[in-house]
Order: C-alpha cells, then sequence, then structure tokens
C-alpha cells in the first residue's frame, strides 16, 4: 500500500481497519489478542517469530500501521525488534509484557515504544491503540510544514534559530552547538527535500543534470547575489519548487565553503579524505569515513593504518570523532592480522576512493544521507568489485563478524571507549554490568565463544549504528527508533537504504551467525557500557578462531558500513549519484 | 426447566471459580470475546494454554533439575509461564509463579523447588475444575443434545457427585435434575 493509515482511502473509517501486527511467541496470547483486535474492527496480523515478522513488515512495507509485540521472546528480543521497526519502517511499536517493572517499561521507552502495556491486556486498551498511529501522522504533517516554513524564512541563518522545530530535539542530550546546528540545517534541507505540498515523503532527487542546471544558474547569477527564486527562474524547470532550490542553495553554500577547507590540504595528502578528517569535527560522517578511505589510499594492498583516525579521538569536541576513531581502528588492526586479501582490497580501493571521494564532499549535504548512502555504495561496490561470487554469501554471513572489528578497538583503546561511556550511559539509562559478567565467563566455552563474540561484536555493532545516526542527528535521543520516529521526515532517502541494510542484516543468514547476531542485539539490548565491552573484547580476541579471522578480514570494511548492506538495492546507485555535487 | 437448571449449574460452578480464587478477570474478558464468530473461544484458548504450558513447565523442570541451578534462566522460563497463565486468568498458578520468580531472585533453590510443586498443583486443580465447567457450559450452548445420551448422562452424573460431595450418583439426583431433559435419552 502506498499510504499508512491516516491519508489512506480507509480515512473516512478510521481507526477500523487499522492494520496491526501482533508478535508474542505465546500462541494463547496470540490468539487472544488477534480476537481482541478483531473485535476493535482491526486487520490483525499475527507471528509468534519476530524474524518472521520483522520479514513480514520489510516484505509488506506500508503494509502495517503499528506494532505490537511482546518484550520476552525466544528468537529476538522484544526491543531489538523495536529498533529495527522503528529503524527501518518507522512505525509505532506497543510492548507488551507480564513484568511491568520500571525499568523495564523505562526500557521500552527508550528504545522507542509509543506504548508499554501491561499482560493480562484488557480490550479497552487495545481499542485505543489507533492514537500512535495518527499522532504519528500528525507529527509528520507538522515536521515538514514547519520545515518548509522555517525554509522559506531564513536559508543561512544559525543553527539556533532553527531549533524551534522542538521535535528534533526533544530528549537530545548532545549539547554540540556547532554540530547542532550543521545538523539542523542538514536536516532542514533534507526535510525539505520532500515534495512541499504533500504528506508523503517524496524526496525532490537532484540528479546530476539538475545539480549542473543548478550550478550553471548560480555561476550566472553570480555567486554573492544568487537567491533561490533567480535561480529557479534560470533553470527552467517547472516542478521544482522555490524551497527546493532554497534549501539545495543552502547545502551547495555549505559544500563549497568547505571545498575551499579541503583545497589547501588535498594538496599535501594527496586526497581529499585527510583533509576531512582533520578539518571536520561536526560532521561525524566523513570522519567516520575518512578513515575508510585513508585506509585505502595511503597503504599499498592494504586498508593500512588510517593516520587520520589517531587524530580523531584526541578530539575532545566530538564525541563522534572518538567514536569514529573507535569504529576505523579494528579495521586496522584486522586487516594487519590478515593479509592475503590484501590485494584484492587494493584493487577495490582505488574505485573506493573514487566514490568515496566524491561522495566525501557531499557528506554534509545530506549528513546523513551521504554516509548511509556511502556506506552503501562501498558496501556494494566492493562485492562488485572485488569478491567473486564465492563470496557473497560470505559476505551476508559475515555480517556478525564484521562487527568484530569494532569490538577490537575498544580493547586497546581505552579512551575511545571511555568516551563511548557517556553516550551509552544516556543511550541506556538502566545499569548495564548485568550482561558482562555471564558475557566473560561464557568466553571461556568453546562452543559459546562465538556466540559471546558474535553477541559483544555485535553489540558493539548494534550501538555503532546509533551512534553513526546520533552523529548527524546529536541533538537526538539517542535510540534510533526515537529519532525515526520524531524526524519523520527527515532523510527518507537514509532511512530507507537503512531499512535495505537492516532488512539485508538479518535475511543475511545461512551460518550460525544469524542467530548470533541476534544474541548480539540482545546482548546490546541489556545495555553494555563500553567498558564492558572493553573487557569482553580481549576474551573475545582470544576466542576468535583463526579461520574466522581469515573469513573476516576480507569484509572489514563491511564493518564500517555497519552491515548496511543492499546488494538488492541497486537504485541506490543513482539516489548517490544524483546526491554528488559534481563540481 | 432442565435448560434454567443447567443455566444455573453452569453459573454456580463458574462463581465457585471465581470466588475460589481460581480465575480471575481475564478469563471474563476472554468470555466477552466469545460471539458467534467464535462461539467456542474460551475453551480454545483453555485448550490451547494447557497445551502450550504443558512444554513450559516441562522445561522448567528440566531446569530445576540442573545442577547448579541457573536462576537467571529459571526466572525467564517462569516469566513465560506466568505470562501464559495471566492469558487465562489463572490466578493462583499466577501467585505461585510470582513467588517462584521470587525466589530465583533471592537465588533460594529449594525455595523455588517447593514453589514449583505448588505451581503445579494450582496448574493441575484449575485444569480440572475448567475442564468441568466446559462440559457444563458446553451442555448448556448445545442443548446438551449433540452429545450421545449416554455420555450425556454419565458426564451429569459425575458432575452431580462432584457438585454435592456425595459419593454415588444416585443419591445426588435429588440435587439436580440429572435427566437434563433430552440429555437422558440413550442413544
Amino acid at each position: 500500500m502506498e499510504t499508512s493509515g491516516f491519508y489512506s482511502p480507509r480515512t473516512d473509517t478510521f481507526p477500523a481497519g487499522l492494520r496491526v501486527l501482533v508478535v508474542d511467541d505465546d500462541p494463547t496470547w496470540l490468539k487472544i489478542l488477534e480476537k481482541m483486535l478483531k473485535k476493535c474492527s482491526y486487520e490483525v496480523t499475527t507471528s509468534c517469530l519476530a524474524r518472521e515478522a520483522l520479514d513480514l513488515l520489510r516484505e509488506r512495507k506500508d503494509g502495517f500501521d503499528i506494532v505490537i509485540s511482546d518484550v520476552n521472546m525466544p528468537d529476538m528480543d522484544g526491543f531489538k525488534l523495536l529498533e529495527h521497526v522503528g529503524l527501518e519502517m518507522d512505525l509505532p511499536v506497543i510492548m507488551m509484557s507480564v513484568d511491568g517493572e520500571t525499568s523495564r517499561v523505562m526500557k521500552g521507552v527508550q528504545h522507542g515504544a509509543c506504548d508499554y502495556l501491561l499482560k493480562p491486556i484488557r480490550m479497552k486498551e487495545l481499542r485505543n491503540i489507533w492514537q500512535h498511529v495518527f499522532r504519528k501522522k500528525i507529527h509528520e504533517v507538522r515536521d515538514i510544514e514547519s520545515h518548509e516554513g522555517i525554509e522559506d524564512i531564513q536559508i543561512m541563518k544559525s543553527g539556533s534559530d532553527q531549533s524551534d522545530d522542538g521535535y528534533l530535539f526533544s530528549g537530545g542530550n548532545f549539547a554540540l552547538g556547532k554540530k547542532r546546528k550543521d545538523y539542523i540545517e542538514s536536516k532542514q534541507d533534507d526535510k525539505d527535500f520532500g515534495d512541499p505540498s504533500s504528506l508523503k515523503k517524496a524526496r525532490v532527487v537532484w540528479t546530476v543534470d539538475l545539480h549542473q542546471k543548478f550550478v550553471k544558474a548560480v555561476n550566472q547569477i553570480g555567486f554573492e547575489k544568487v537567491g533561490p527564486k533567480k535561480i529557479l527562474d534560470l533553470m527552467n524547470v517547472p516542478w521544482l519548487t522555490r524551497e527546493n532550490v532554497a534549501s539545495h542553495l543552502q547545502k551547495y553554500r555549505l559544500y563549497l565553503s568547505r571545498i575551499q577547507k579541503d583545497n589547501d590540504l588535498r594538496a599535501s595528502f594527496g586526497g581529499m579524505k585527510h583533509s576531512d578528517l582533520s578539518s571536520k569535527d561536526s560532521d561525524g560522517i566523513i570522519g567516520f569515513q575518512n578513515p575508510i578511505m585513508q585506509q585505502d589510499g595511503v597503504v599499498n594492498g592494504h586498508y593500512g593504518i588510517p593516520r587520520s583516525i589517531l587524530v580523531q579521538p584526541a578530539n575532545p569536541k566530538t564525541y563522534e570523532g572518538d567514536l569514529k576513531g573507535v569504529i576505523s581502528l579494528p579495521m586496522t588492526e584486522k586487516r594487519a592480522q590478515v593479509g592475503d586479501t590484501s590485494e584484492t582490497h587494493k584493487a577495490s580501493s582505488s574505485s573506493l576512493n573514487h566514490s568515496f571521494g566524491s561522495l566525501e564532499r557531499d557528506a554534509r549535504y545530506p549528513a546523513f544521507d551521504s554516509t548511509v548512502q556511502t556506506q552503501y555504495s562501498w558496501g556494494e561496490e566492493v562485492p562488485k568489485v572485488q569478491f567473486g561470487q564465492e563470496h557473497k554469501p560470505h559476505l551476508q554471513s559475515e555480517n556478525g563478524f564484521n562487527h568484530l572489528p569494532l569490538l577490537q578497538v575498544n580493547n586497546p583503546q581505552p579512551s575511545p571507549s571511555t568516551e563511548l561511556i557517556p553516550f551509552y550511559k544516556e543511550r541506556h539509562k538502566p545499569a548495564h554490568v548485568e550482561v558482562s559478567p555471564s558475557h566473560s565467563t561464557k568466553c571461556r566455552n568453546q562452543n559459546v565463544r562465538r556466540e559471546t563474540l558474535m553477541e559483544n561484536a555485535f553489540g558493539s555493532f548494534s550501538v555503532q549504528p546509533d551512534i553513526h545516526t546520533t552523529n548527524f542527528k546529536p541533538s537526538e535521543p539517542i535510540a534510533s527508533p526515537i529519532w525515526s520516529n520524531e524526524t519523520r521526515g527527515l532523510d527518507h532517502i537514509s532511512i530507507t537504504h537503512l531499512e535495505s541494510a537492516q532488512g539485508n542484516l538479518i535475511p543475511g543468514r545461512g551460518s550460525a551467525f544469524a542467530s548470533l547476531n541476534e544474541d548480539l542485539h540482545t546482548f546490546l539490548q541489556g545495555g553494555c557500557s563500553s567498558t564492558n565491552l572493553g573487557l569482553q573484547n580481549k576474551e573475545l580476541l582470544q576466542c576468535i578462531d583463526t579461520e574466522l579471522i581469515a573469513e573476516v578480514s576480507p569484509y572489514l570494511y563491511d564493518a564500517l558500513r555497519f552491515d548496511y548492506e543492499c546488494s538488492s538495492d541497486s537504485n541506490l546507485y543513482p539516489v548517490i549519484d544524483q546526491g554528488l555535487f559534481i563540481a | 426447566m432442565e435448560r434454567n437448571q443447567l443455566h444455573r449449574q453452569v453459573a454456580n460452578m463458574r462463581k465457585s471459580l471465581f470466588d475460589q480464587g481460581f480465575l480471575d478477570e481475564q478469563f471474563i474478558q476472554l468470555e466477552e470475546l466469545q460471539d458467534d464468530a467464535n462461539p467456542n473461544f474460551v475453551e480454545e484458548v483453555v485448550t490451547l494454554y494447557y497445551r502450550d504450558s504443558t512444554r513450559l513447565i516441562l522445561n522448567i523442570e528440566q531446569a530445576l533439575e540442573k545442577s547448579p541451578l541457573d536462576f537467571t534462566k529459571l526466572d525467564s522460563l517462569m516469566h513465560q509461564f506466568k505470562g501464559s497463565s495471566s492469558s487465562i486468568g489463572a490466578k493462583k498458578v499466577k501467585l505461585e509463579c510470582t513467588q517462584f520468580k521470587e525466589y530465583c531472585k533471592a537465588a533460594n533453590g529449594e525455595g523455588c523447588k517447593r514453589t514449583f510443586q505448588q505451581v503445579k498443583k494450582e496448574y493441575g486443580t484449575l485444569k480440572k475444575k475448567i475442564e468441568v465447567y466446559f462440559q457444563v457450559d458446553g451442555r448448556r450452548w448445545l442443548g446438551g443434545v449433540a452429545i450421545s445420551g449416554g455420555i450425556a448422562l454419565r458426564q451429569w452424573r459425575r458432575i452431580n457427585i462432584r457438585r454435592d460431595g456425595t459419593g454415588k450418583g444416585a443419591s445426588s439426583r435429588s440435587g439436580v435434575d440429572w435427566t437434563g431433559g433430552i440429555e437422558v435419552v440413550r442413544i
């Protein structure tokens, strides 16, 4: 279905016909809830497996209005499912449990649940769940409208003015002034990307041609005198609105200013990657990307040690920087361990460099978008360029392992770890420690070792995307679902990509890693302070089988993509291309 | 006439189940969900519960036999069972489950084992009572006719025995019109 609930043809009968997906491993409850919801005239789909439910949701995008899920499920933690849904589909999720402890409820809310019901559930409680769907729709509209309004008034204002969009920063604990401003601007731009007049999130895609026209118009008018109206007139594109041009212009300006900064550094470092890295403290994405690029470009045949990465952790300003350092380091180390893939890496590195380079310019443009896109493209390119078919299955199955490198960072880098802690703490308020000891002990067990390994790896991985996304939304609450929920119109493309990425995350099965991934998520859900991760990482590292390492290394860079694998999404390429600022 | 008595019997049984704390409001919720589309809804749900919970009980039993006891796992298993029991409103069972979880938190193995025996006991008691209830209730909406008269008779007699607390079927006739009208007919 095209639209959901509110603006669908069923609007007149709303809330009747609300499409609910119920996930609960208890068949008795499933039956009861189904009956209750049917009595409310809702359209019910049930599933006793979280994974199955996720598949259903992915298959039928826009096929559901709301998800109700139990917290305790054997195959996947309810909170993890909650996050997935929030990230990929941005649907309201209601949690259920027989346990009504405050900490659990808090956890649910933190992960983005819009409600938490206690079992036994009364029908009257279910009758009103449509309010969550309705509320979301309203916020969407409000967001889009407010964005447009602001766009009209202020194009290049500072971020503080734009903080009127309370929803962007509600609950956000990150007081990172400059970053916030950039974030706001980019967010606004992304928002405005959408068709202003429609409540749907159709975005204006700035194709290469369109951008060329734009640049030509700007140059014609003269950069100093340029204004959205003039550009629009010159471009002579009927369907383009002034708002679209305005936001694009804003981004273009930012891009140009950044290019100027880069130009000086470019020569000395042979690439903008490093320059971007060092000059960036507000754009977490680029920083994150840069280390990777650095590896490619600097060290032959290896994703070598990115010098720039070392710079990052030293940057006190941005926790993102620290995270980047953290993220990139493991790759380096991993690479060092396995050298056989160096050639293949090299082969692709140049292609990756190019794509990365151009994307980097774009990085700040739709901040989150570009990162995600970049990652996507990167991931896509690598499989195609470097690895033959035989690698593909590995790629998918290695999902969990791809994140092992992330763990390594935590291990030898106590400082990045500690810097991660604040982030973690904000994200997971409840105590995290309880998970660690069990993992440590588990590590001794051979069989469980891998699981624990994966768990931890995935744990950090799971967090990474959040960190990653949070990089761009510093003022947003850390929990991705919350972010998604509240910034509905933001980065539609990126969310879409995330969808497919996350979608591939799960489908990439075929090995035990699949379940391990889930365990990792579960582990993460339990909360994990980075110090604990660090400790466990040590053990984990020791537990890593060498063959696993060998398998993993070719795909280490994948870790940076956070497993946003979208080999199936060919449409990513066009999007990325179109997103490029081709000077 | 017989039907009225049948109705009364059902009502009494039901009331006692609630009064004695075997069932709570959730059971009423289930009853309210029952409609023409799902005329046997409550019975289906309860049957489903007893089928699924057998597995859960087995898991807990196995976990209790391990040494040392994994209290986290026990707590998690019991959590599942408790959630399931809450679905039909099994009040006493749920209380014992809560007690069990308390012992888990306190890492009291003996307490857990003891409480689990209580859980099973309540579980079994409720099962029997509910079975009877459904039989009687079933007779109500079936009109008591669908089943072969012989069987219906036997069931009637058994019910009567239970209700009156008498050991023999014959003497209980006075309390109830056990002929049940049509049910008496043997097939």
